[in-house]
Order: C-alpha cells, then sequence, then structure tokens
C-alpha cells in the first residue's frame, strides 16, 4: 500500500475494516508505530538485583529488560551477533555477572558489549570480528529511559523524549507512586498472561468505551449485586466486602451515569477517563491509610493526591493502567488477528496491608485468567474481529457524539460534558494513528 | 485395612463425583459439596503456601462461587452463548492423612479437556483437597488446583472452575 492510501483509511468519525484486518497493514503498524515509538517494557521492581533479566516484546522484536551492574537498567535486543541465537531462551531469570550464547559460547557484558568470543585470537584474528566491531555488540534499544521505575524504550534514535510523549498522560504513574507514602510502588511478583483472538486496537478501543460496561457486563454485576444485598443485609457494618461493590458496580453505574464521566484525548493517541470508581469509604482501613499519608506529604498535599480524579489512563499504543488501583495491561500485538496482554499489580510502598488487598481483590476477580469481566470483552472482540474480516462492510463507525469534540488549543479534545460515552477516544487513537502510519522515517 | 481400602474408596468416588459435576454444569450441587468455610483455590504457581494477600487465579468462597455461577447462567453472559462442554479425569487418588475424626487430605491428578466453539485446550494438574467428614458424608474444605499450565499464556481464558 502506498504511503497516501493510509490517510484515507481513517475519516474523522469512521476507519475502513482494513485497518484491522490486513496483515500487510499490521506489518506497517509494527513498523511505523511499536517498533519507532516509547513502548513499557516493565517496571525494575521485576529486576531487582544485578543480572536479573525479563523478556519482553517490542513490536516484532524480541527484547531483554535487565539490570546491569552499575544498577542501570539497560534493554537489549534477544540476539546473539553470531547467529542471530536468542540469548535468553526463559520468560525471566538471573544471568549472573554476564550473557553466555548457548550456541557457541559468545559471552557478553549486562550492557551487551561482548565480552569474549571463543579461539577469539585462533579463530578470528584478521577478520572483521572483535571487540573493536560495535556489531559484535547485543545491540541494545535505540532509546530507554526509566519514569519513577517504569521502564519504556524506543527501537528509534529520533522523536520526542518520553514524557514529551506521554504529555499528560504521565498522570498514569504520577497517580499510581503518589498514592504511596514513599513515592513509590513495587511490582507484585506475577503476572497473567491472557491471548485475544482479535487486533490489539480492539482492546485499546474497548478500554475507554464508557458505553459498553453495561452492556457487555450485565451478567457479572447483576450477579455480584444479587449476592452483595444478601451479605449486606447479615453484615454486621451493614455492606459486603469492597469486593463485591467493584463487580456489581459494571451494573448499577448505568449509561446515564457513565455518561456523567468525561474523556481527555490527547495528541499521540493517549486518553484519560476521569470519573470516581467510589473506593474511598470511611472505613477503619481507609482512614489508616489517610493518617500514613497525610503524615508523609502533609494535609494539603493528601487531599490533592486523593483527589486526582481517574478511572483509567491509556497510553497509546500499549499500556492500559488503572492507577486507584495500581494495576496495568500491557498489550504485546501477536499478529493481526492475535494480541497478549500482561496484567501486573502494584504494591504502594508504606501503605498498610488492608490498602494492597482491596487492589489485590480486583487484580484476582477483573484481572486473572479466571475473571468475571473479562471473558465477555473477549468474546466481544473475537466476534468483532470475524465479523470485521468479512465482505459485509467496509467501514466501523466511531460517531458516538461526533460533532460535540471539545477541542482545545493544546492539542488536547475533551469529550462534551454528559457525553462520557462518546467514541471520542477511538477517534483520537485512529487520528494518532493515521498520523503515524503515514509519517516518512 | 479394609477400613482404609473403605476410605481410599470412597475418596475417589467423592472426587470422581466433583468431576462429574462439573462437567455436566451442575453448578449448585458442586458448590454445595463445599463446607460453609470451604475454599476453592488456584494459585499462580505451586510453590504459593497460601492464598491470602496472594495473586491468585481462583480464590473463592462459597459466596464468590454463587456469583460465578449465577454469571454463567444470566441470559447476558455473552460468552457462555457458545457450545462449550468440558472432560475430566481424575486419577492417582492418594490419601495423605486422614485424622481421627475422619477429615481426610488427599492428593490426586486430574486432566480437563475443553471444547469451545471448534477450539479444543487441555488443562492438567494436581488436586490437593481437604476433606471433612460428617454424618452426610464427605464436604470439601479445600480444593487447591495446581494446574501444571497455571504460568502458560492463557488462548482465552477460564470461565467456570477446574
Amino acid at each position: 500500500m502506498k504511503q497516501a492510501d493510509y490517510s484515507s483509511l481513517v475519516e474523522p468519525d469512521r476507519v475502513r475494516k482494513e485497518v484491522y484486518t490486513d496483515a500487510q497493514i499490521f506489518e506497517r503498524e509494527m513498523e511505523r508505530i511499536h517498533e519507532t515509538v516509547w513502548i513499557y517494557c516493565g517496571h525494575e521492581s521485576q529486576v531487582p538485583k544485578a543480572g536479573d533479566y525479563y523478556t519482553v516484546q517490542i513490536g516484532r522484536q524480541p527484547m531483554l529488560m535487565v539490570r546491569g551492574r552499575n544498577g542501570k537498567v539497560n534493554v537489549l535486543y534477544n540476539r546473539c551477533p553470531h547467529r542471530g541465537n536468542m540469548i535468553c531462551g526463559d520468560r525471566s531469570g538471573n544471568t549472573g555477572e554476564q550473557f553466555r550464547c548457548s550456541y557457541h559460547a559468545w559471552t557478553f557484558q549486562l550492557d551487551g558489549r561482548l565480552k569474549n568470543i571463543p579461539m577469539m585470537k585462533s579463530g578470528y584474528e584478521g577478520t572483521r570480528y572483535g571487540k573493536d566491531n560495535p556489531d559484535c555488540n547485543v545491540k541494545k534499544s535505540a532509546r530507554v529511559e526509566n519514569y519513577r521505575g517504569f521502564v519504556f524504550a524506543s527501537l528509534s534514535d529520533s522523536g520526542p523524549s518520553l514524557k514529551e510523549f506521554l504529555g499528560k498522560s504521565i498522570v498514569a504513574f504520577d497517580d499510581m507512586c503518589d498514592r504511596a507514602p514513599e513515592g513509590e510502588v513495587e511490582v507484585v511478583p506475577n503476572c497473567f498472561r491472557v491471548i485475544q483472538h482479535s487486533n490489539w486496537k480492539l482492546f485499546l478501543e474497548n478500554q475507554l468505551d464508557a458505553l459498553h460496561p453495561s452492556v457487555v457486563h450485565q451478567s457479572t454485576g447483576r450477579a455480584a449485586h444479587e449476592v452483595e444485598k444478601v451479605l449486606a443485609k447479615h453484615a454486621k457494618s451493614g455492606s459486603a466486602p469492597l469486593s463485591y461493590h467493584m463487580l456489581s458496580a459494571f451494573a448499577t453505574v448505568t449509561i446515564d451515569k457513565w455518561d456523567n464521566f468525561q474523556t481527555v484525548n490527547y495528541p499521540y493517541g493517549h486518553c484519560i477517563l476521569t470519573g470516581y470508581m467510589g473506593l474511598r469509604p470511611q472505613d477503619p482501613d481507609t482512614l489508616a491509610y489517610d493518617k500514613i499519608m497525610i503524615k508523609a506529604y502533609g494535609k494539603k498535599r493528601f487531599e490533592e493526591i486523593v483527589g486526582v480524579n481517574i478511572h483509567h489512563v491509556l497510553v497509546y499504543p500499549g499500556l492500559s493502567v488503572q492507577s486507584p488501583l495500581q494495576q496495568l495491561r500491557a498489550v504485546r500485538p501477536l499478529g493481526v488477528d492475535r494480541t497478549l496482554t500482561e496484567i501486573w499489580h502494584f504494591r504502594l510502598k508504606g501503605a498498610p496491608e488492608a490498602i494492597y488487598r482491596r487492589s489485590l481483590a480486583y487484580y484476582n476477580l477483573v484481572n486473572s485468567p479466571a475473571t468475571l469481566i473479562n471473558a465477555d470483552d473477549l468474546e466481544n472482540f473475537w466476534k468483532c474481529h470475524n465479523g470485521l474480516a468479512s465482505d459485509g462492510g467496509d467501514w466501523v463507525s466511531l460517531a458516538r457524539h461526533y460533532g460535540h469534540d471539545i477541542e482545545k488549543k493544546d492539542g488536547t479534545v475533551e469529550s462534551a460534558p454528559n457525553m462520557g460515552t462518546s467514541e471520542a477516544p477511538m477517534r483520537n487513537q485512529m487520528k494518532a494513528w493515521a498520523k503515524f502510519m503515514g509519517a516518512g522515517r | 485395612m479394609t477400613a482404609k481400602l473403605e476410605t481410599q474408596h470412597d475418596v475417589e468416588q467423592f472426587l470422581y463425583r466433583q468431576a462429574g459435576l462439573l462437567d455436566a454444569r451442575q453448578w449448585q450441587d458442586w458448590i454445595e459439596l463445599f463446607t460453609p468455610d470451604g475454599l476453592y483455590w488456584m494459585p499462580p504457581d505451586a510453590s504459593y503456601k497460601t492464598w491470602d494477600g496472594q495473586p491468585s487465579i481462583f480464590a473463592e468462597d462459597k459466596n464468590l462461587m454463587t456469583v460465578r455461577m449465577l454469571r454463567v447462567l444470566h441470559p447476558d453472559a455473552w460468552s457462555q452463548r457458545p457450545l462449550w462442554g468440558t472432560n475430566h479425569v481424575v486419577s492417582n487418588v492418594v490419601i495423605r492423612k486422614i485424622a481421627r475424626n475422619g477429615d481426610v487430605e488427599v492428593s490426586s491428578r486430574f486432566h480437563m479437556m475443553e471444547l469451545r466453539r471448534d477450539d479444543v485446550r487441555h488443562f492438567a494438574g494436581s488436586y490437593f483437597h481437604v476433606l471433612k467428614k460428617s454424618k452426610r458424608g464427605y464436604g470439601i474444605k479445600l480444593q487447591r488446583v495446581d494446574m501444571t499450565n497455571a504460568q502458560a499464556a492463557y488462548d482465552y481464558v477460564l470461565q467456570v472452575w477446574v
């Protein structure tokens, strides 16, 4: 497909179906988007000690996130410069003081520099191969940046800095870390991984689709509400555990209430869904946490921190963050119709155990592979992808509340008041997509 | 010896019934196999010692089991629409401990084949049961499910208990 053709695939209120189903378009997406922009690799607490590594897929590239001996986290291509062998076959582990290729025993420093080639002198003297040739190092990601422990890599040496790229969506990480009395989070050492049989963009678009919960998640919402009512009746406190509320909200928050939420859309495709999940009851656990937070930050700053009104932050093109619940889902496209999500939960450093357990309940019930929520989302994504692959139509509509978006001078686009269910986030993502796809390299 | 053989037989029959109720989708009858404080637990990894305060694939008491059951029975549970079914095989039943009051700790192995639309998936691993003995027979105080593929990427999700 010619460069100019990409912009004809996207109109302000609709998108051609091929955007989701065409394998050639997928290849170009990987090149122009995922293998160019800043992609989340992981949290530095996944690799606490020197030599600790974690493998991660960036676009089509198998990469390694590894803690160097100087404490810095490096991101390398998981590829030996000799025969192209992957250097690490495990998903994660500790490689000791060096990487050693399992094929011909080339060894490398933790920052990728060549350490030794067996028979370096007898076998390679007079050839182009040796320590002076950078082609003998494990290739590094062009750029790596760490924001408050969250490690990102860009495989392109040009483009905006991480902070410029994230813009206001950086609040995802600030909101998460600021809620910790120590101003930091650490990963809970477990990653739930779920594969979806659909294009990666369907997942991203669903994240801030505030209309879908009332339709898709009725079954779980209603079921949880039934049990919640019975438990509340018999509870001394008069209310059921908060985890039931987390689930029943999917049914009790009706479409008109979702319209009270707002989406704020940013350049590069990022988006914030504002709206309060009602997770701050005045129970003893919350009050104990508040006390510790006030001690750490002072009353004024504390109010600012807990007053941040975020439901969800989407960091384009592959990260969905629920900062008030300290969890995120990283989206790794595996093919045009296959997408992996890696789901992590974080602990607020210095916060009481009860606060951790509250968000853990959400992690287990909503984000585990036995999810009570996402089963129905994934079913829709599969149906959506297969329907789009048909010849039954050419366009995908993104027109809900189109024409009401409020465009700000700084490039921000807000959904209009009482139009929280607007498809503004999808329109914004596709606008960014068309720009990425059309751009020269 | 005879008493021991009888226990072995009763426990095996109970475990088969447990798996059979899942395959027959008799969810309410399955939930009723559990004692009032019973727990169904599937840890993300065999190294986990407790469900308490840890990530879990499942960690459900009878109330949460009821939520899951009501969900799958709801007419708008879209993901329940396609034809699907499971087949459990339970084997290698080894009684680990018999308490004086008749309570039993037992480990076993399972294999579950699942069909959903045209897709077949396999899940296998070990069960660890703590069974409470009463006049009415056994009740499940704990059903721990360690799946060999617990840490593998899930191609789609698990909608009901394994």
